[in-house]
């Protein structure tokens, strides 16, 4: 597999040339190379270790203690909800954001490429619409709406409503991958001709053929929901991110604010480093 | 030509059934209605708001104070962050992708520049303020930066952080796109290195270049959480005047400030992302 892929994505630097004056261009380009991978590394990196290092900060700075990594599961502060109750909202709300998300775009998405296929184009455009209307401008507009909902319910798990229109260029980029990848048309076709309803045809015949798609899908809408700052504050609902910023207006270097940052961070990083990997096997399949 | 034909074939089944049902469009109700609802009524009140004074009359002259100092001072503020951090990121992210795309295709370096990329992309939001604070704010580990909350530079380095790797991604298949017969056959003709990226590699990288610092002009112009987190006592961009509208306790009188700057946002992100698709097909061109 790997070979197959080397011999397509050629680069344009390691194909055959004349060898002498490609010796000293290469060593050239390698110690661009070599710079450029480290310092670029060392600015991505050290953050990330600044934090990791901040969260394992003692009473007294410079030494070392694992309190901030406790104080996650029983952290509370006047005022404010105590951390885990953020914490698990935002993982139901995580939950409850992928059903839906998947729940209406995979049929909808079968059910165009199949009949309707005049609506292709306008399905996608809507679904990355959200990406060029940024989250501060659709709180403005979702207010009264929200307004509306807040009669039936006062629950931060509300937010999924809008939740899922933020995951919807996501979702439906990685869907339209995997719809792109199978023979829609002859399949249905296959199905329909052995007497299948139209529902087999995209639950039990389709959709398990996406499974790929649908993976990345939720992979990406998790990875959204888990950064979400900007809809839970404005619309004064909690979610961890909120509870993060309004731990730091309130204790500017509590260790629990940096441990949970990179747990969050942690968890965000392992689900898209699972994609990418996913992502790549599947191409090295296929 | 693909399309016109499935469409003729799956539509025969339907017809042949005989069965009196409803049109197939239907099965895309739900869909619409829920995008209708959450996306296009919100955006739709914002841009009707903007036109409306607070006692709910129209007034189409409040587009005028669109040239307000005050509020266009917040959007000069969002041009300066925007250009700063989306050309830096850019020129960096550009060097990057190519360090990227000249070494071994399916080596580590790449995967791990690859995947590291995705992941640091969707990177943002109050964690990343909280990083750089540690890093180089007041009580930074590494130093402190005196200019850390100097406005744009402080917020501008934490949003290349981000940059960067949207543009690796963006950037790369331009890059890869690159045939080598170009490069030899602008060699045959006796062209140096330079007159090869002056005349063949430059131009035609130059409108994927070009799309990828648009979007990372919109990446910048939309991102509220992660100045918010930074500084939450002044307000410097459109966001963070837009959030003050909304929860400033001065009540009715400002509402329509924020749908004004969420129009004057949504105009200028339409012609970015207007551009950035332009130049994506005219890129797209090569890289067959």
């Amino acid at each position: 597999m790997a070979a197959v892929t080397a011999l397509s994505e050629t680069p344009a630097t390691s194909a055959g040339r004349p060898r002498g004056m490609q010796a000293r261009r290469r060593r050239r380009l390698n110690a661009f190379r070599y710079v450029v991978f480290t310092v670029l590394g060392l600015f991505f990196i050290l953050p990330l270790l600044a934090l990791l290092r901040f969260s394992l900060e003692g009473d007294k700075l410079g030494t070392w203690s694992a309190t901030a990594w406790r104080q996650i599961a029983s952290y509370q502060n006047t005022g404010i909800p105590p951390l885990l109750s953020a914490i698990e909202i935002t993982l139901e709300l995580a939950i409850i954001t992928c059903v839906v998300t998947l729940a209406l775009l995979v049929p909808t998405m079968i059910w165009v490429r199949l009949r309707v296929r005049w609506l292709d184009r306008t399905i996608e455009f809507l679904c990355l619409l959200p990406l060029t209307i940024p989250a501060i401008v659709l709180v403005v507009g979702l207010g009264p709406i929200y307004n509306k909902i807040q009669h039936f319910s006062l629950s931060s798990l509300m937010l999924f409503w809008i939740y899922v229109i933020l995951a919807l260029p996501y979702a439906y980029r990685a869907l339209a991958a995997a719809l792109n990848a199978i023979d829609v048309t002859t399949l249905s076709e296959a199905a329909r001709s052995l007497g299948a309803s139209w529902f087999t045809v995209i639950v039990r015949v389709i959709a398990p053929n996406m499974r790929q798609g649908i993976l990345n899908a939720v992979l990406l809408t998790w990875a959204t929901v888990l950064g979400e700052f900007t809809i839970a504050y404005l619309l004064l609902y909690t979610n961890l991110q909120v509870e993060l910023y309004s731990i730091s207006r309130n204790t500017p270097n509590a260790g629990v604010l940096f441990s949970t940052s990179f747990a969050a961070l942690l968890f965000a990083f392992v689900l898209l480093l699972i994609l990418s990997y996913a992502g790549r096997a599947r191409r090295g399949r296929g | 030509m693909a399309v016109a034909a499935t469409t003729k074939t799956d539509a025969r089944p339907s017809r042949a059934g005989h069965r009196l049902s409803a049109p197939s469009w239907v099965g895309t109700v739900p869909f619409l209605a829920y995008v209708g609802i959450f996306l296009l009524w919100p955006t739709g009140i914002v841009v009707v708001d903007a036109f409306k004074n607070p006692n709910g009359a129209w007034a189409f002259s409040n587009l005028t104070e669109l040239g307000n100092p005050l509020i266009r001072g917040y959007f000069i503020g969002s041009f300066k962050l925007c250009v700063f951090s989306s050309v830096v990121g850019a020129v960096v992210g550009a060097i990057l992708a190519y360090a990227v795309a000249s070494g071994d295709p399916d080596g580590v370096v790449r995967r791990l520049y690859l995947s590291s990329s995705g992941v640091l992309g969707q990177f943002g939001g109050v964690t990343l303020a909280f990083a750089f604070l540690v890093l180089i704010g007041p009580v930074g580990l590494l130093f402190h930066a005196s200019w850390y909350f100097d406005f744009p530079w402080g917020i501008g380095l934490i949003y290349i952080y981000f940059e960067i790797p949207l543009m690796v991604l963006v950037f790369l298949p331009a890059i890869d796109g690159l045939k080598v017969q170009w490069r030899e056959a602008s060699e045959n003709l006796g062209s140096s290195a330079w007159q090869y990226w002056r005349y063949v590699g430059g131009p035609l990288l130059m409108p994927a270049f070009l799309g990828g610092t648009l979007l990372l002009f919109a990446a910048a112009l939309s991102a509220y959480a992660t100045i918010q987190a930074w500084e939450n006592q002044v307000a410097y961009v459109v966001p963070q005047q837009i959030s003050t509208a909304l929860s400033s306790e001065v009540g009715l009188s400002n509402v329509n400030v924020a749908d004004l700057l969420a129009l004057g946002m949504v105009i200028l992100m339409a012609i970015v992302m207007t551009g950035y698709a332009l130049l994506q097909r005219r890129a797209a061109r090569w890289l067959r």
